[in-house]
């Protein structure tokens, strides 16, 4: 699956990555953020 | 995934569709990438959520994935996930993705 191209729901989590951290990600391997979110689990 | 998330993915959805669409997870643990996965690709298996009984059919990948890991800028990979990487078991949490991606359900 090649991320150049998609469109990219971001749902990233406090305790794990961060949804700043997977927009920089996919971002750089050229794929288009639709929404993100950190989600945390308590 | 709480109910407030749900409905703002279905919002996403809706307005955008589900062309070229995938979901990118960062979650810690096997049951939240699994809870996750399922909500995004069948619905809400709680039935609790907006999206109960609403199949958007969208791929879920986690971002420590190898085939995603190998596509990110190696100096961006370094700076924003090279610690969560050392933290987290990796195999166990990425284990439910390719099942949840090829199953039907």
């Amino acid at each position: 699956m090649k991320l150049q191209g998609k469109r990219v729901l971001v749902i990233g989590e406090r305790d794990g990555v961060n949804a700043p951290a997977i927009e920089a990600c996919v971002k750089s391997a050229g794929a288009e953020i639709l929404y993100a979110e950190t989600l945390c689990f308590v | 995934m709480d109910l407030e998330g749900q409905g703002r993915i279905q919002q996403v959805v809706k307005q955008n569709g589900t062309d070229g669409v995938i979901a990118v997870l960062g979650a810690n643990s096997a049951a939240a990438v699994e809870m996750t996965a399922v909500t995004i690709k069948s619905g809400d298996p709680s039935y609790a959520g907006p999206l109960a009984g609403i199949a958007l059919g969208i791929p879920s990948y986690h971002i420590l994935e190898p085939e995603i890991v190998g596509q990110i800028d190696p100096a961006v990979y370094d700076r924003e996930l090279a610690l969560s990487a050392l933290a987290m078991d990796i195999d166990e949490v990425i284990a439910p993705m390719r099942t949840i991606r090829e199953s039907g359900a």
